[in-house]
């Protein structure tokens, strides 16, 4: 690779630069789905990135073993014997969050940032960068998915990890936290992290040009 | 300008600027305004001026904060306030009504392209987003103040007792001229029949709209009605509930319904049916704004389906 990789630039690669929701866009399903109140958008994102750093240490170190045909089906059994993981965690110790999340903490097994990173990176990196890779983007992800979901649960809701933050006059909203309102919200952060990236884009070429 | 018909050149110009239709369209909407003040009292004018108010400064602010150029000049946010008014209760706070022109205005029209571009219809998708998140509010229909008023359940609900078999025909508390004049319980500006076929035909009359969208839609709900509930039932749910202004004002606007003469009755057909399915068989009484924004979605492709072919191409096979 022509450009030099160090820990901390892999890791803010997915924390701020290529972060998985805002910039990729990937793993939208559970980013809609879940959101409906923090608590749950920051546990539905610590899961997501304990999958994602333990996957992506265990494929790379096994990176040199896996055959390419049969790379895919290797991710899934490593995915899923993760996810599984998790999923019986989240039953045992935290049943509340796990009966909040529902199917989609099962469903980390599909979700494609997991896959695309094990593809993209892990799958051809070593396994000190695929840990920060790993960390980097889950907690960009766990980032974007817990904002996403405290407007909707403080607008649709009235209130903030279940804490009451409105004044008693307040009604809330409550298409924010319907599904509809996933996607109104999604779309609005999404024109406020884009008009953010051209500032700064714009910024560092004036930088530049001087 | 209301009836398309998709040809080659050379073509007729006609002196009709957006300017001139969307005035005309707030002409042809003062009658029910004012049939909403009588029957409603003050707070329906005060909802109406907030609604318009809000409306018109939401698009000049936008356009300004976008550095466009401001078409507040063009009424077409005079259009849409009036609209999302004539959808509220006329007992709903204030905040209602700034908070469904800034989602009609910034969120439907503005932030799809402006006027012309955008896929629903501005006041409807508002009165839907108000209609979810506070449902309390926007679903409590207070009676008509003038003497005489029909009060309880408005025409739907009670309408739709009777299609449930839990109430009788002839235990209604309403009857025609009630429906005409809107002495009755609904949002402010639909429960006056005549004000609203006035301003309609006043539309249809002046070719500001097509014929074609408010008579198909309101032929298919009289037909569905009349297989499902005799031919009373089919009046009465022709006069009552928001179908009438959704018919002429609402399923005509320019930018979210087809433009070919077939897609329009098409247009209408589904609106009429989806509208006739929301009242018998869901929950609610009343499906007018929801059947018409369906249709919305579905218009580019209605619109694909009856585009005519350019002449001389040549028929695909395959």
């Amino acid at each position: 690779m022509a450009k030099k990789q160090n820990i901390l630039s892999v890791f803010l690669n997915g924390l701020v630069t290529e972060n998985p929701t805002f910039v990729l866009m990937l793993g939208l399903c559970p980013t809609v789905g879940v959101t409906t109140a923090g608590s749950s958008g920051l546990g539905m994102g610590l899961a997501t990135t304990a999958v994602l750093v333990c996957s992506n240490l265990f494929i790379s170190l096994l990176r040199n073993f896996i055959p390419e045909k049969v790379r895919i089906p290797s991710f899934i059994v490593i995915i899923a014997s993760f996810v599984t993981i998790v999923d019986l965690f989240l039953q045992a110790f935290l049943p509340d969050l796990s009966s909040a999340l529902g199917s989609f903490v099962a469903l980390i097994v599909v979700n494609c940032i997991v896959f695309a990173r094990a593809e993209a990176f892990a799958f051809k990196n070593s396994p000190l960068l695929s840990i920060a890779d790993g960390l980097g983007m889950g907690l960009g992800f766990t980032g974007a998915i817990t904002i996403l979901a405290v407007i909707r649960e403080v607008f649709g809701n009235g209130t903030c990890f279940g804490v009451s933050l409105m004044p008693a006059a307040y009604q809330p909203m409550a298409i924010l936290v319907q599904p509809v309102g996933g996607f109104i919200t999604l779309g609005l952060l999404l024109i406020v992290v884009n008009a953010l990236r051209n500032l700064a884009s714009k910024k560092s070429a004036r930088k530049e040009a001087a | 300008m209301s009836n398309f018909a998709v040809t080659s050149s050379p073509h007729l110009r006609k002196n009709a600027t957006t300017q001139r239709i969307m005035m005309e369209v707030c002409l042809a909407l003062a009658p029910a305004g004012i049939a909403g003040i009588i029957l409603f009292g003050f707070n329906a004018a005060l909802l109406i001026a907030i609604c318009v108010a809000s409306c018109v400064l939401c698009e000049f602010v936008w356009q300004k904060a976008n550095k466009q150029q401001v078409t507040v000049s063009d009424w077409s946010a005079v259009v849409t306030g009036l609209l999302l008014a004539y959808n509220l209760p006329s007992n709903a706070p204030w905040w209602i009504a700034v908070v469904g022109s800034v989602i009609a205005i910034i969120l439907v029209k503005q932030m799809f392209g402006g006027i012309g571009s955008n896929f629903m219809n501005p006041a409807l998708t508002a009165r839907a987003f108000l209609f979810i998140s506070w449902s309390t509010i926007m679903a409590s229909y207070p009676a008509s103040i003038v003497p005489d008023a029909v009060t309880g359940a408005t025409p739907l609900n009670a309408l739709k007792n009777v299609l449930a078999g839990t109430a009788a025909m002839d235990g209604l508390k309403f009857d025609y001229v009630d429906l005409l004049i809107g002495s009755h319980g609904g949002v402010l500006g639909e429960t006056c029949a005549i004000a609203i076929i006035l301003g309609g035909l006043y539309l249809i009359i002046r070719g500001i709209v097509d014929w074609r969208i408010p008579l198909s839609f309101m032929a298919t709900v009289f037909v569905c009605f009349l297989f499902k509930g005799g031919a009373e039932m089919a009046l009465y749910q022709l006069l009552s509930g928001g179908l009438l202004l959704g018919a002429f004002f609402m399923a005509t606007d320019y930018a979210t319904s087809p433009i070919t003469g077939i897609g329009r009755v098409i247009f209408g057909i589904g609106c009429g049916f989806f509208l006739f399915l929301i009242r018998v068989f869901t929950d609610s009484a009343e499906g007018c704004s929801f059947a018409i924004l369906f249709m919305n979605v579905m218009t580019p492709m209605i619109d694909r389906f009856t585009m005519p072919r350019p002449f001389g191409e040549v028929k695909k096979h395959g």
